[in-house]
């Protein structure tokens, strides 16, 4: 669990975009990549990127946040995580 | 991480429990390849069905890490009883943490206590004819229609499909996939028995049909296309795991079994254990057992941390024990001789189960292929 609680924009797109940055090979992707597009909406992807949201940002990700655009890019996944901790 | 000392006390409970209630039946859910009730209900009194569920629906409650092993362990010790009955539990786990996990709050309410008290037992129906490890491929189509869904197609090799109460079935809609729960007793379902299978005889395994099976619209599971990604994987992923120390289990009465044997035949005026080559062989399960043991471990511990390590871990785990398992249990048939290959001897049953091991929940060779994904990819930041 991360010991820093994360609340501005900034913080949160730079830990989602270490994480990606990690699950892509190092690749550098923009806030408006599409990752699906990219070809990684494989379930193995799918699942470590729902268990990093939670566990990093401390949140659960429920059946009606599964919504292709709320993980299509990396500004996308931001703004779920902004509503769902309310920052 | 935690220290498997830290649990013999809980292990030794199930470890109890399996010789009184599931070894004595080991060899006849073989041969009549099918799990007696009184089986059933134990598992029941005891609780497995209710490990890895949540708390607030009649799961154990505590720490989840610490949660996360003692269900590891179970599995461990229902897999050294026997792999048919740890089936059971699995597919009930993996099909009922869909529900517990993406289902809506009237899906969880209706189902999980059902579930975890073992009122009701889960399977979990992706396989298909024409779609066996490229399970995006699915065919068992779902139509929307005037207040649910109707469901056509087939699906093969589900276990319990024979006995379960619901399954989770993995269909394909316009926009990709999708799960439903569907009772057993839904108008449209047919189940056909297999039988003859190689190993695993007692999972009662069944063919689904489906022929316009007509579901409410609250038999979805959230929405499509993440029937798969999301919820068949969740189910998928926790199965993988449960069933790596499933093969531990396996793995550890096979060296019970071969340290009793060889200490005990003699021949050429000496123990069967006096030879090196036997040794070489015990040599071999043990270090196999550690390093399964220790994988396994290192998933559960990351599974209860919510890490996302945890899926690569499983999968290492998964392919690792179930490999292992196949070379202990041909090493302890050759150890045991020909009394290893009667009909009477769990060291066979072993070996055949053994193989399914690698079949089901990612074949070797997917689980390779994923294996190497994630390696190439992190290896390259
Ligand atoms: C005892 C038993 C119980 C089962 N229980 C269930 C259940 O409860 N629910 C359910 O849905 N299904 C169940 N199954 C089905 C099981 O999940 C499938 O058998 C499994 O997914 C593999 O699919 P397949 O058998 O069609 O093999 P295929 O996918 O056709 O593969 C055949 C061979 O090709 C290899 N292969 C496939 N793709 C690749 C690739 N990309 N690269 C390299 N090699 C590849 C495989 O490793 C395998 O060796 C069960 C099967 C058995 C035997």
């Amino acid at each position: 669990m991360s010991e820093v609680l994360v609340q501005t924009e900034e913080q949160i797109t730079e830990r989602i975009h270490g994480f990606l940055a990690r699950s892509f090979a190092g690749r550098t992707l923009s806030e408006e990549d599409d990752i699906f597009a990219l070809g990684f909406g494989n379930s193995l992807f799918a699942m470590q990127l729902v268990s990093f949201l939670e566990q990093e940002f401390h949140f659960q990700i429920e059946s009606d946040d599964l919504e292709m655009d709320n993980f299509r890019t990396l500004r996308a996944m931001v703004q779920l995580v902004k509503k769902k901790i309310g920052a | 991480m935690r220290w498997p000392e830290d649990y013999n006390e809980f292990h030794r409970q199930w470890i109890d429990f399996t010789e009184k209630h599931i070894v004595p039946y080991a060899q006849q859910v073989d041969h009549e390849e099918r799990i007696p009730a009184e089986v059933i209900q134990a598992l029941r009194q005891q609780g497995a069905f209710a490990s890895g569920f949540p708390a607030d629906k009649g799961g154990p409650a505590g720490d989840p890490e610490d949660l996360a092993i003692r269900h590891g362990l179970m599995h461990e010790a229902l897999g050294a009883g026997s792999a048919s009955i740890q089936g059971l539990v699995n597919v009930h786990h993996m099909g009922g943490i869909i529900i517990a996990r993406w289902g809506s709050a009237a899906q969880k309410d209706y189902w999980v206590p059902r579930l975890t008290s073992g009122e009701c037992l889960a399977g979990l129906a992706i396989t298909e004819p024409n779609v066996g490890s490229d399970a995006a491929a699915v065919e068992l189509q779902a139509m929307a229609v005037q207040g649910g869904y109707t469901l056509e197609g087939t699906k093969t090799w589900i276990t319990c499909g024979q006995s379960a109460d619901v399954f989770l079935v993995l269909a394909r809609m316009e926009n990709g996939p999708a799960i439903f729960i569907v009772p057993s007793n839904t108008e449209g379902l047919t189940r056909i028995p297999i039988h003859g299978m190689l190993g695993c005889r007692g999972y009662m395994l069944a063919t689904l049909r489906f022929e316009r099976c007509f579901l409410p619209a609250e038999a979805l599971v959230g929405r499509s296309p993440f029937g798969l990604t999301h919820f068949a994987a969740t189910g998928l992923d926790q199965g993988r795991l449960n069933l790596a120390w499933a093969c531990v289990g396996m793995a550890r009465t096979c060296l019970e079994a071969c340290l009793h044997y060889a200490q005990t035949r003699h021949q050429f005026n000496a123990a069967l254990a006096e030879f090196q080559l036997v040794q070489r062989m015990i040599c071999r399960m043990t270090t196999d057992i550690e390093a399964a043991r220790l994988l396994c471990w290192r998933a559960s511990s990351t599974r209860g941390r919510n890490s996302p390590a945890a899926v690569k871990a499983s999968t290492i785990a998964k392919y690792f024990a179930s490999q292992a398992i196949n070379r202990i249990a041909a090493d302890a048939v050759q150890i045991h001789g020909a009394v290893g290959c009667s009909a009477q001897s769990p060291m066979q049953r072993i070996l055949r189960d053994a193989k399914i091991m690698e079949v089901i929940e990612g074949s070797t060779q997917v689980l390779e292929t994923a294996i190497a994904r994630y390696t190439y990819n992190e290896a390259a930041v």
